[in-house]
């Protein structure tokens, strides 16, 4: 076994100070870890999006960074979406536009999603199938998935509308 | 009233916010083991040595187990007895599990399991259909055939023949979730399982076989799964059963989840079919005669392979009335993966093997192939009278629910088909390379078990004193949204919100002998189980209070979260605790068992389904033909769920079903190598389907006029795997493009990838 490292990064919001090994990966750090079991591990090989998180205002596939990689970091996963009152307008609208069926790539979805509307807050159709384009759901055929984040979108914007 | 309602999927507040627990979120207990599989490097052969040396001695192992230190029984099969857990002596595909590591940790476990020295005398190893066929390479003695009339002599003597043949790939399931278990053991004997698994009562059956204790020391429970698709049907039983007996010997909890890679080379697919045909047929396209012949390829285990293969020659008439029908089937045994249940389970081949024909029909005599598919359809259920009786399919069951002629008219309405036809054909017309093709097909699929005594489900409901329900039954939820339907369910007996409704994970404990979730039953079987666990409470209830106000149960009512008994209204929850006062039971179990079927397999006559799930879709699309490339451009689905439980569910199953289905037939490969090595074990090389894949217009609705002639729940309709079929629009469509190229009939296997489409291009082109 390799020698252990500190780990220093920000969770949620959270300051963690954690010991890993060099080759540990982000998402069994965050899952074993922290408990977050939010992100999923699907394929393992970054091709499936159900590890998703963020990683300093990135979206990142979780289950192939390392965990050193995230060293003084900001990370958010999905749980870091909701405060414990009130559900993330996108996570309603994933929930009300039955953007979900087994649920298993919701998380990595959602969070996905949260980064493609900070990077493009008024996507059209199109920009949200490709945006997402790195997350598979084997569900849902993702009619409800892309209804879910438009409607977000909106929501979003009409309540910066309204704050302005 | 809950019924009909499109409420949200009970779980989604869990899903959203990352708090709903698959088995691998389950808090690990402590000490608890993890396990990993050593494999079969090799596709057939009798192991020399095993020398695990290395393995025990790596880091963090603390038990290495071959096939000679199982506790009971070595297998987990769910049919036949022929599937060993660890293998015995004779490797029989790549991928094989030969012995079972169990380690501190999962990693420590896997880079174990790949230090083993094991020497083979290899064999010969029978890959592909061709090489079975020559061996004779087979499950049961010889080909099951169904017959029905003459079909040599219709033939013969048919204005027109047409025959060809078609490969049909398999398709990997990829559940999001792989698999995975937990075995926790428990004082005595006993042993509490975890599993992501269809089927509870069979992982509950296998482990006591390889415990060697009875089913009563062994509780499974099944939360849910992160997808299912028939692929946690039979295929969690080797996790499962390695956990329970690991836990046994170590005394410790153990679990063990697939990574993915290998998840895909041990676990068995879809099968793959080749199917050929020969059809006689008038001048109108109206077929006289056909015959198919199927080739399955099985893989080394028998598994769920003859009730797939079934179901596939129970699928070869689709929508069309066949007078002469002959259909044989192969069940080929080969040095693979045992292929096992896939959403459709054999239909969908079967299906496409008759779809093929009705297009090469209208391609030979030049009609829209939309003609010839009518003109063949069943008779309608509303012609159905004394004087005109319904058709009967090639195994005899009488059609009497086909409702396919009105869906059609209005789907080809809504979709625009004829003028987009002709913008199709114009199109063609002046762009040499981009062509675009547009397809209509059909789907009609049968409801029921094959093997009859499946179709039974338990209930179990308790209402507590405070008029919280507490409910459970034998399904299992995968994302389908049974869980949330069957609280409708239940909510519309007690007449309460389906709040008040908890749907617990089903539990071997709970309901005993259940069914596998499967065959897309679970809604008609467990609403009806339910149902009747709640009526009867409900009865109870109504009898107690009609007592104590001294009127008659029938008038005391259950409505909006209140009992109206006579003049007086109570909340539920004060009739509930009325009743608990006066000693009445509030807990009973529910029971449902099909009616009307009697299906004789051997024979193939009978009548093996309930009813019959419809549904129809429109699908065009664009190929480049100097790539292959292709897109979807646009579906149009009307499918029949009866009347819906939950319409926006519904519709969910629907269009994931079509997307799956087009990702089986246009996007989805396997490709084993000529050692027998799985070349596609990841999503890098095996093409799931993206967002960005999604037809560009997607539009779907349920058939308003929708209503089960059968008594089920609410006169509601299967509808889990019928959609899966809907994609078979997208291939006939690439299918109708590839044929703006040439005069050629296109002739596509299935999937019909770029390069297949490209091939097929050129081929018409030269031709």
């Amino acid at each position: 076994m390799s020698d252990k490292m500190h780990l220093k990064m920000t969770v949620n919001g959270k300051q963690e100070d954690l010991l890993v090994e060099p080759r540990e990966l982000l998402i069994y750090v965050l899952r074993e870890k922290l408990n977050l079991t939010g992100p999923h591990v699907g394929c393992e090989t970054t091709h499936c999006g159900a590890c998703t998180v963020e990683l300093n205002g990135k979206s990142v596939k979780s289950c192939t960074v390392l965990a050193a990689q995230a060293q003084g970091a900001e990370v958010t996963t999905v749980e870091g979406l909701s405060t414990p009152d009130d559900l993330h307008v996108l996570q309603k609208a994933f929930r009300e536009h039955h953007g979900l069926q087994c649920g298993f790539c919701t998380p990595g979805m959602i969070t996905r999603a949260h980064r493609l509307l900070q990077e493009n807050p008024n996507p059209t159709e199109e920009e949200v199938r490709f945006g997402i384009a790195g997350n598979l759901c084997r569900c849902t055929g993702y009619q409800n998935i892309v209804k879910s984040i438009l409607a977000a979108a909106a929501e979003m914007n009409a309540a910066k509308e309204a704050a302005e | 009233m809950s019924i009909a309602k499109p409420l949200p999927h009970d779980a989604a507040r869990l899903h959203v916010t990352g708090q709903a627990r698959y088995v691998d979120d389950i808090p690990p207990p402590r000490d608890a083991l993890h396990l990993a599989f050593g494999l079969s490097e090799i596709a057939h052969g009798k192991i020399t040595k095993l020398d695990l040396g290395k393995v025990r001695a790596a880091p963090g192992v603390v038990a290495v187990l071959t096939a000679a230190d199982l506790p009971g029984a070595n297998d987990v099969s769910p049919s036949a007895h022929d599937e060993p857990l660890l293998a015995e002596g004779t490797v029989h595909y790549v991928g094989q599990p030969l012995f079972l590591v169990i380690a501190q940790t999962h990693l420590a476990a896997r880079k174990a399991a790949r230090l083993a020295t094991v020497t083979y005398d290899e064999h010969p190893a029978i890959l592909t259909i061709d090489e079975a066929m020559a061996a004779n390479s087979r499950f049961e003695d010889g080909p099951r055939v169904y017959e029905k009339g003459d079909s040599a002599t219709a033939i013969k003597d048919a204005p027109n023949t047409i025959e060809g043949s078609m490969e049909i790939g398999g398709q990997e399931h990829f559940y999001l979730e792989g698999q995975a278990a937990l075995a926790l053991p428990l004082e005595g004997d006993d042993v509490l399982v975890h599993s992501s698994t269809q089927h509870p009562t069979e992982i509950q059956h296998k482990v006591a076989e390889a415990l060697n204790v009875p089913m009563h020391a062994v509780r499974v429970e099944v939360r849910r799964m992160g997808g299912g698709f028939g692929g946690k049907e039979s295929q969690g039983n080797a996790l499962a059963v390695s956990c329970a007996v690991a836990a046994r010997l170590t005394q410790r909890p153990c679990k063990m989840r697939y990574d993915r890679d290998d998840d895909m080379i041990i676990t068995g697919k879809r099968h793959d079919f080749r199917i050929t045909y020969r059809a006689g047929f008038d001048d109108d396209g109206l077929l006289r005669g056909v015959e198919f012949v199927h080739y399955a390829r099985c893989g080394w285990a028998q598994d769920l392979s003859l009730p797939v293969a079934d179901r596939a020659m129970l699928h070869a008439d689709n929508a069309y009335h066949l007078p002469h029908a002959r259909i044989e089937s192969h069940r080929l045994k080969t040095n693979t993966q045992s292929a096992t249940a896939f959403r459709g389970f054999g239909g969908p081949q079967g299906m496409v093997g008759i779809e093929r024909v009705m297009d090469h029909i209208a391609h030979h005599l030049g009609y829209d192939p939309v003609e010839v598919r009518q003109r063949n359809f069943y008779t309608a259920s509303q012609q159905i009278s004394e004087t005109t009786k319904p058709q009967t399919t090639p195994y005899g069951q009488a059609v009497d629910d086909f409702v396919l002629h009105e869906i059609t008219e209005t789907l080809l309405a809504q979709s625009d088909y004829a003028a987009r036809r002709k913008a199709v054909a114009a199109w063609n017309a002046q762009n040499p390379v981009l062509k675009k093709g547009i397809a209509y097909t059909p789907v009609k699929f049968g409801i029921s078990f094959t093997l009859t005594h499946l179709n039974q489900a338990g209930a179990l409901v308790h209402v507590y004193q405070d008029g919280s329900i507490h409910l459970n039954h034998g399904g299992t939820e995968m994302g389908q949204g049974l869980f949330q339907k069957v609280a409708q369910v239940a909510a519309a007996s007690f007449g309460v919100d389906v709040e008040a409704v908890k749907i617990t994970a089903t539990d071997t404990g709970k309901v005993p002998n259940t069914s596998a979730t499967a065959a897309s039953s679970g809604s008609d079987l467990n609403g009806m189980a339910v149902q009747a666990a709640c009526d009867t409470i409900r009865e109870r209830i109504a009898e107690h209070l009609a007592q104590t106000h001294q009127t008659d149960p029938r008038r005391v009512y259950f409505e909006n979260g209140k009992v109206f008994v006579g003049d007086d209204e109570m909340t539920f929850a004060a009739a509930a605790q009325s009743a608990y006062q006066a000693r009445v039971s509030l807990s009973t179990t529910g029971f449902y068992k099909t009616p009307d079927l009697a299906w004789d397999r051997l024979k193939g006559q009978g009548r093996p389904f309930f009813y019959f799930a419809y549904g129809a879709a429109v699908t065009e699309v664009v190929i480049d033909t100097l790539t292959g490339e292709n897109r979807m451009l646009r579906a149009d689905i009307l499918h029949d769920a009866g009347t819906s439980l939950n319409p926006a569910l519904d519709i969910g199953q629907v269009e994931g079903g079509f997307v799956q289905g087009a990702g089986w037939l246009t996007t989805e490969e396997l490709i084993w190598d000529a050692k027998g090595r799985l070349r596609t074990h990841a999503p890098s090389t095996y093409k799931i389907p993206a967002c960005s894949d999604r037809p560009d217009i997607f539009n779907v609705s349920l058939w308003s006029e929708g209503r089960n002639r059968e008594d089920t729940i609410y006169r509601s309709k299967a509808v889990g795997e019928p959609p899966f079929m809907l994609g078979i629009s997208g291939f006939m469509a690439l299918s109708d493009a590839v044929a703006a190229c040439g005069d050629a009939y296109p002739a596509l296997d299935a999937p019909a990838t770029p390069e297949c489409v490209f091939n097929a291009v050129n081929r018409g082109r030269t031709s």
